[in-house]
Formats: C-alpha cells, structure tokens, sequence
C-alpha cells in the first residue's frame, strides 16, 4: 500500500472523523430544527437531510454552506464500515461495539432508503363516500377526462412540474394540444366582479370559457406552513386541428369543480387536482366520530369506520381507523391524521417498504450497548471488589 | 454523641414529613400578623366541601383542587388573603367567589405585574396588594378596554406576541376563568337563589302548560309564560357562562359523560318537572353560606355527600385522596429537604466529612422517597403513566437523576452524590413549579398521545436519559466549581468524578438512545413512519448523537478528565434544548408544552454553561486544586 492509498484510509478510519461527523450532524439537525419555523416539515427534509448539501441562495445561484444529510451518512457510513474492517479486531470484549456499528450501519441504510422510498398521501372522505385513490399533499396534476362513454372514463394526466414548464403539450389520447397561458403556483380565487378583500383589483384574464368567465385567479406567494398547501391555478388553452378551442381557468382549489366541454363529438372534462395515487381497492367511510373529554374542547379521540373493499370481493370487510391504530394494508399504513367539521376524515397514507429495517437496526444496537456498558459495569465492580479486599 | 447526628437529622425530617400527612385543619380567617394564637377551627366544615368532587377539564376532582387551581391562575399562589387583610383558605375563597360574588371581587388576587396593564387600568403599583396584586373591583371600570386589547392580540401567534400582549392575555384569560367560577352553582347577580329554585319547581307544570299553550297559539297566562321563558333565557346563559360540571348524573350511572352544568341541569328540569337534588344543595349550601349559618352548611355538605357515595364511591375516594394530597405538598416538603441536604453536603467537604456527609445522605433518602410517594399519587389519581406533559416530565426528570445520585452516593460516599441530588432535585423541583402555575398538571391526555404502553415505555426511558444527561453535566459542574475555584478536590476525589461522569453518560447514551428508538416505533405504529424529523425528535436524537461524541471523545483520547468535564456541562446545553427549547418553538407534534415566558430563564441557563465550560478549559495552571504541593 503506497503513502496516499494509506493515508486515505487513516482519515476514513479514525476516530477524530467520527466525532466530527457527529458533531456536523448536530449541528445539521440543529439548524434544520430552527429552519422548520419558517420552511415547514417537508421542505426541511429536502433543504437538510435528503441532500448532498445544504444551499443557499445567493441571488439566483445555489452556494452549498454545509454538508448536507445524505453527505454526512455517507461519510459516517463509510467511516464506520471502514473502522469495522480495518481499526477493530472482533472480540468477546469488543462484542458490545460491534453490534451496535452494525445496527448503526443499518439505521443508516434504512434512513437513505426511506428518504428515497417513502411515500405519503392524504385520503380525505366525507361520510358515505367511497374513494380508490389517495392525493399528493404536494403535487398537482392537470387531468384531462374523456367521458362520452358512461361506461368508463380515459383519464389523461399532467403533471404541474411538466405543465409548469410552459411548453405545448400533445397527447396521443387527445385531438388537441394543451397550451398553458399563465400559471401561478399558488393562487386565490375571487368572483371577477368582486376581488378578494385585500387582493389587488383582478387583472384582464385570457379565460374565454368555463368558470373563468366569472371568476380570476390572484397570485399568492408560497406558504410552507405545515397545515396548508399551495393551491396552484392557471389559464389553459386547448387548442385543435381547427383552432383554439377556448382558453379555461382551472385551479387546485378543492371547492373548484371540474368543467366540462365537448368537442367533435365527444365529451371532456378538465380540472387541475391533488396528484392522484390509484389503488386496487376502495375505501369508504362510514362513520366519523370525534369525541371530546366531558365539558372541554380537548380531543379524547378520533375515529373513522371504514369499509374496505377490493373490486375482487376478496376483501369485503369494516376496519376502525383511529389515533394510535392504523389499518395497515397492501404495503400502505393509513392513519387518522385529521379531519374537516364532523362528517368527514383526512387520513395519511404511506408508503414505507424499508419499515423493518430500523426495528433490526435498533434491537442490533440496543443489545450492543447493554452488553457493551454491561461489561464496563462488571469490570468496575470487580475493580472496587478487589480495592475493597486490599484495604482490609 | 457524633454518631447520633445523622440519626437526629434523618428523625427530624421523617417527623416533618410526617406532619404534613396529618389531617390538615382549616382555620377560620386570622390576622397572620397579629399572633397565632388567634388561630381557631373554622366553625364550616370547610375541608368536607374541599373534598366534593366536581368534573372540571374533562377529569372529576375536589373542590380544593378547583380552588388551588383557580388561585394559582389568578395570582401565581395560593395563599389567599380577605378583604378585610385576614389570612383565609382557597376553599374559602371559593365559596365567596361561587356564593358571595360582591365580597369575592374584593379579595385582591389578580396579579398584574406589567407596567403597560397597569397604565392601561389606571392603577398603581402601590394600589395593590405586595405591589402586584389586585381585586376584581379595582378592575372594573377598565373592563371593556382590556377586551379590546385581548381582542387585538388574539389573532397574534402566540410565539410572536409582544410581552404587552402576553400580559392582556393572559390577564384576560384569568378574568374569563373568574367570571365563569361565579356562574357555576349559582347566577351572581341574585340574592337569593334557593328562594329562586323553590318558586321555579313549583311554577314548573302550570309554566310548561302556559309556554306550550303560547306556542300553539292558545289563551294561555301571559305572565307566567314570560316568567318561564326568562327562567329559561337565565339558566341557558349560566349554562354556557360555567366553568366546569358540578352536578352528578341523576339517573343511576357514574358515568362522566353525563355530568353537567348546574344550568344545564335546571333546563332539564323544564321537562323533568322537578330541580334536581344536587342543585337545591348547592343553592342551600349558598344560602348558609350567605346568612352565616354553619350548623346547616356543614348539615347539607353531610346530606349531599351521602346522596352521592353510592354511586360515586371509589371517585370520593380519589378525591379525598387528592385534598390530602394538595395538602402534604410532596413536591414542595422534598424541595425544603433538597436544599437542606445540599448544604449540609458541602458543609461535609469542609468539617466532619463522615457525619455530614450521612446526614445528608438520609435527607437526600428522605426526599426521594416523598416525591416517589407524589409522584405514585400523581400515577394513581390519573391511572396514568408518571410522565404525560411538561410538569410531570420536570417531576420526574428530577425523580431520576436524585435516584442515580443515591446509587453514586451508595457507592461512593464521598457527598458529591448528596451535592448532585440537591442540585437536580432542588431545580428540577423549582422548574416543576413554575409549570404548574398554567393550571390543573394532571391534564387530560390529547387524543395523538393517548397511549399507556408508549407513554410507560418510550416517556420514560427518554426521560430517564434526560435526567441522567443532565446529572453528567452537574457532577460536572462540581468537578469545575470545586477544582477551579477551591483547593478541596484531591486527586482521589476528582479520578472518583471522572469515573462518575464517564459512568452516567453511558447510562445516558443507553437510555436517551432506546427512548428515542421506542418514541419512532411508537410513531412507525401509530403513523407509519419511524422518523419524521419533528423537532422533539430532533432534540432527542441530538441528546443520543452528544452523548456518543462525548464517548468516542474519551475512547479515542482525545479528551481527558476536564476535556470530558467541559464536554458533559455542554451536554447540559443540548438536554435543556431538547426538553423546553423545542417546545418554544410552536411547531410539531410534540409541542404541547408551549411555554414563552421560560425563554429568558432557558437563555440564562445556557450562558450559565457556557461560562463554566470556559472555566472547565482553563489551563490547569490556573485551577486552585491539582497545584503540585
């Protein structure tokens, strides 16, 4: 081994890059603590943990000002499985240590696949509806329905980020392109003869057909409050072999309904929703309850039951969903994360398939430190045995 | 006769102790500063009603607990004084507010300390009672302007209030609590509400009859039919206007769910046809009040009381068990005995090492053993696990980090345990009290925490590696106050503290890293994700990542013993950020503690911490121990 190769691995196995890793990743988890004030849960995670490095903005150029989450396991990971294989010497004595830096070398791989993995959603039902799909909290998508068959509907999506990009759009499944006019990533809706208190008077709006006519959308800047959602909105014109068709407007507004249109005989329907994650099954809801502790507003419990079925009939059966009690199935964990007045309940839905690995990882490295600081506490109380012996 | 002090000592606090598990008698009012001989029983069996169990908050409780509560709000404390300048009960106090509003709004206890409110009512300091505390009537006039400022700060996030709107807050909020104590039993504004109840019972099927006629339109008495209406008006606004729910379910359940307001329970009278028999005892229960009548006041209580115990046996157990409980003070006795044992151990380092030193060992022993005692109460009356919100976790991060002092001690011998425990369980004790002046600390669970097993396990075990963390940094801390600045601590002594710390922060690594772990099963269970990056969970996996540094610093030899020192009194720093910091921060699941004022303490803590680890890294040179001799 030459003199690079060797001092290589010296920094990659010592101890002093241990204790700095953990003192950056203190730190890291630090700030990004602060920063949730203003950046909320989400985009946290993204700026500090599932990166390389955490970025500024200095004008419109990133400037990377510390490592981020996925840089700072690595090098723990490397340094761990690299102390492993060249600095320690298995041993009884040593048995404590190493279970607990395999543990860890798994925690680590588990959190990097999670980060990667993980999915959730929110799956929001009014008592007596039924629903096979749950809705991104962060996503949007244009969807662009074809109904003129009752029997069933073709559904063509559009995803914000590709809508967003502002290029004409031609599907194979339409006979017309989607052009977008003007695009807010988060707006509020106001009658055009009545503007929003507050909002400034509504601009000249593109909108030809559809609810447009009556109503405009204002741009309204980001909110990275965990308890709202931007609710993007924008003006799309289709156009034909012909000639444009119209130009809507079309928000992710929940309350805005979607439009419907018809066009060489056959019968659309537009709307900008929550990015959609279809499932085999449906869920429907068929009871909320919310119960309070006796003469207070303090929530005692929330409950959803919910009648779970598959189009198969192989699964035809009711679940109660409530805090502390997921219904967990198909790979997915649906919990009672909240609600909306008291007939309808929002649950999270998420995706998680490296769940198991933190359970191995931490009984690894629980056993690990009760064997290790066992024989610590074994050889100090021999060695006061023996001084106590050798004063009498 | 040396041999025997520790005896002494340990004889004297178990009688202290002792004497506070005595039944406690309630004096009548007295001039505190004229004598004590003046002292007599009061003539109301006033410790009988302390013990009647009302729903208040979602969880049945004694009247004393509702007065002691109220008065904590209010003014910080709960010594009361009358208007007339007479030492008085909360239990009394009480009664004036529910029965005799007029002398209630005299007694001084709303504490307004913040100059702006002050201007805003016109009012001096010196108008007050100690400067801060003032009654309901000076307040008065200003009412309506005070509402308006609580109006303006309402929309404001709490965490971005300014100190102005804090205080009109939270003034505001302690009026609301006053003026709906005064409409829980009886309206305040009549005289005579049992004369009231008698004429509305009997008027009850001729006023039903006439209502009911008016609404169909038939002749019907005009009178009657507006006195009821208004009766009707009258007992729906005390309904919604009162605190908590005083009157036991009729039919034969003990269910708590079927308690209610005395307003809600008279509007049920319009069908049922009759008062129901708590009302009538509580409005008779006011008129002895009113008219000076002990025999009958004290006759009722017994009367009310035995209506009530079949069904609500084990629940006046509970409460009796809790009046006894508010008057032992566990928390606050072991408080008294923590500092006592702190000086008597450091007095141990200078004369008679062995003497003091057991001595206050027992007290340390002594202590430990009353806040266990509280905090088992505390578990039974909730049938909870120890620790479910700020103050309990302060109880028992305290709990801990005395009971691995007594282990040290046990070991060791040398006070350093006995100096440690006082230290942890005197502060922990204080920050505890600071916590309780929010109100009731045994709480109703919210629905996201409700969980035995996960608040058994992963509170706890987290909890336990808060107090050994923090214990770490105090032994700590003694290792650099006592190096540094005394020439006391020998070789022996300080290898010992070395030792000690190394020792607890293994412990620590231990505990903080499984509670963490449990705390992300519980959310991978509950939530379906093991870690979600929310601030408490930041804060505990910041404690876990602190504590391995500090290891693999001292494994690697790269720090030796005040290295370590400097590094545990960090440790600290990162444990009290974990504990209250987050919690100021207003964001995520865990933020249920939300406690601003605590920030300028929390700050001072810190620059306390980081002043002694400078003197922790100090050259040795400088350190008065340690000099070649």
């Amino acid at each position: 081994m030459n003199d690079v190769t060797r001092q290589f691995r010296d920094f990659f196995v010592s101890l002093k890059l241990t204790i700095v890793l953990l003192a950056l990743s203190i730190i890291l988890i630090f700030a990004a603590t602060l920063d949730q004030v203003n950046l909320g849960i989400w985009a946290v995670q993204q700026k500090y943990f599932h990166s390389l490095f955490v970025l500024w903005r200095v004008g419109d150029i990133p400037v990377p000002v510390f490592p981020g989450g996925y840089l700072i396991g690595g090098f723990l990971l490397v340094n761990l499985i690299s102390a492993q294989v060249y600095r320690f010497k298995f041993t009884a004595k040593k048995s404590g240590i190493w279970l607990t830096h395999v543990g860890l070398i798994i925690l680590l791989i588990g959190e990097l696949l999670t980060g990667l993995w993980q999915e959730e959603f929110a799956l929001r039902l009014d008592e007596g509806q039924s629903k096979n799909y749950s809705e991104s909290y962060r996503f949007n998508e244009l969807a662009i329905t074809e109904t003129t068959d009752a029997a069933f509907d073709d559904v063509v999506v559009i995803p914000e980020k590709i809508l967003a990009r502002g290029e004409a759009i031609q599907h194979a499944k339409l006979p017309f392109r989607v052009v977008l006019k003007i695009y807010f990533p988060n707006a509020a809706l106001a009658s055009r003869d009545e503007p929003a208190t507050g909002a400034p008077p509504a601009p000249a709006t593109p909108a030809t057909k559809g609810i447009g006519l009556q109503a405009t959308a204002t741009p309204l800047p980001l909110t990275y409050k965990q308890d709202e959602r931007n609710a993007p909105a924008a003006y799309v014109e289709l156009v034909g072999a012909e000639g444009s068709l119209g130009t809507w407007l079309v928000s992710a507004d929940p309350r805005f309904p979607p439009q419907r249109f018809d066009y060489a005989g056959r019968t659309w329907k537009i709307a900008f929703r929550f990015e959609r994650s279809y499932k085999p099954f449906s869920l429907t809801l068929l009871k909320f309850s919310n119960d309070l502790y006796p003469g207070t507003d303090i929530p005692k419990n929330y409950s959803s039951r919910i009648r779970l079925n598959t189009p198969d009939g192989r699964d035809d059966r009711e679940v109660l969903i409530y805090m502390n009690n997921p219904l967990r199935y198909a790979g997915l964990t649906f919990y009672q994360a909240s609600f909306d007045g008291p007939k309808t309940t929002i649950l999270q839905v998420v995706r998680n398939p490296s769940w198991l690995l933190p359970y191995i990882a931490c009984a690894l490295m629980t056993l690990g430190l009760l064997v290790q600081f066992g024989i610590h506490l074994v050889a100090f109380i021999a060695r006061r045995r023996q001084a106590a012996s050798a004063a009498v | 006769m040396k041999k025997f002090i520790p005896l002494i000592v340990l004889a004297l606090g178990a009688l202290y102790l002792g004497g506070k598990l005595r039944e406690p008698t309630l004096y009548a009012p007295y001039d505190a500063e004229a004598n004590f001989t003046k002292k007599a029983k009061s003539a109301y069996d006033l410790a009988a009603f302390g013990r009647l169990p009302v729903l208040a908050n979602g969880r049945l409780k004694p009247f004393d607990t509702v007065a002691r509560n109220s008065l904590l709000l209010l003014q910080g404390r709960q010594t009361v004084t009358s208007p007339s300048g007479l030492k008085t009960t909360p239990n009394e106090w009480l009664l004036d507010v529910f029965f005799q509003p007029a002398i209630a709004d005299a007694y001084k206890t709303f504490e307004i300390v913040h100059p702006d409110v002050l201007a805003l009512f016109e009012l001096k300091a010196e108008d007050g009672d100690g400067n801060k505390r003032f009654s309901y009537t000076q307040l008065t006039k200003k009412l309506p302007e005070l509402e308006r400022q609580a109006r303006l700060a309402g929309p404001v996030d709490s965490a971005v209030r300014t100190s102005f709107q804090r205080a009109v807050t939270q003034l505001y909020g302690a009026l609301v609590h006053y003026q709906r104590l005064k409409h829980t039993l009886a309206p305040p504004t009549t005289d005579d509400f049992l004369a009231e109840l008698l004429r509305f019972q009997k008027m009850i099927p001729e006023g039903v009859a006439a209502v009911r006629a008016k609404a169909a339109g038939q002749p019907h008495d005009a009178e009657i039919a507006k006195a009821m209406i208004e009766l009707g008006q009258r007992y729906v606004f005390m309904s919604e206007a009162s605190n908590f729910l005083a009157i036991p379910p009729t039919a034969e359940t003990n269910d708590d769910a079927a308690w209610q307001t005395t307003g809600q329970s008279l509007i049920g009278s319009f069908q049922r046809g009759t008062v129901d028999s708590s009302v009538l005892a509580y409005a008779g229960l006011g008129y002895a009040w009113r008219q000076h009548q002990p025999e009958q006041f004290n006759k009722i209580l017994e009367l009310y009381r035995a209506q009530i115990a079949r069904r609500f046996a084990t629940q006046l157990k509970k409460a009796d068990a809790e009046v006894r409980f508010n008057a032992a003070e566990p928390f606050y006795v072991s408080m008294s005995l923590y500092v006592l044992a702190f000086l008597l151990a450091i007095f141990s380092w200078l004369k008679w090492p062995d003497t003091l030193a057991r001595s206050a060992f027992y007290l340390v022993g002594l202590a430990w053993i009353a806040t266990t005692a509280g905090i088992l109460t505390r578990m039974w009356l909730e049938g909870r696990p120890p620790v479910t919100n700020l103050y309990s976790s302060a109880l028992f991060v305290g709990w801990g980090s005395v009971g691995l002092c007594l282990v040290l001690e046990a070991i060791y011998k040398n006070a350093i345990g006995s100096v440690a425990a006082g230290l942890t369980g005197f502060a922990t004790l204080l920050i505890a009290h600071h916590l309780s002046l929010g109100g009731d600390t045994l709480e109703m669970m919210r629905a996201v925490l409700d969980s035995n097993f996960w608040l058994a396990t992963h509170v706890v075990i987290v909890s336990t590696g808060y107090a050994a963390t923090f214990l770490a940094g105090f032994l700590a801390i003694i290792f650099v106050l006592r190096g540094g600045l005394t020439r006391s601590l020998d070789k022996a002594t300080a290898d010992a503290l070395a030792r000690m710390v190394y020792g607890i922060v293994c412990f620590a690594t231990l505990f903080s890293f499984v509670g963490t772990v449990l705390g992300g099963i519980w959310a991978d269970q509950s939530w379906g994700r093991f870690w979600g990056w929310d601030p408490k969970e930041n804060g505990a996996l910041i404690i876990v990542l602190w504590n391995a540094l500090i290891l693999h610093a001292r494994w690697g030899g790269l720090v030796k013993a005040r290295g370590l020192m400097a590094l545990a009194i960090f440790g600290n720093i990162v444990t009290s950020w974990s504990w209250f910091g987050t919690n100021m921060l207003g964001v995520g699941l865990h933020s249920y503690g939300f406690t601003d004022a605590a920030f300028v303490a929390l700050s001072l803590f810190v620059l306390s911490q980081i002043a002694l680890i400078v003197l922790a890294l100090r050259p040795l040179a400088k350190w008065r121990s340690f000099k070649a001799a």
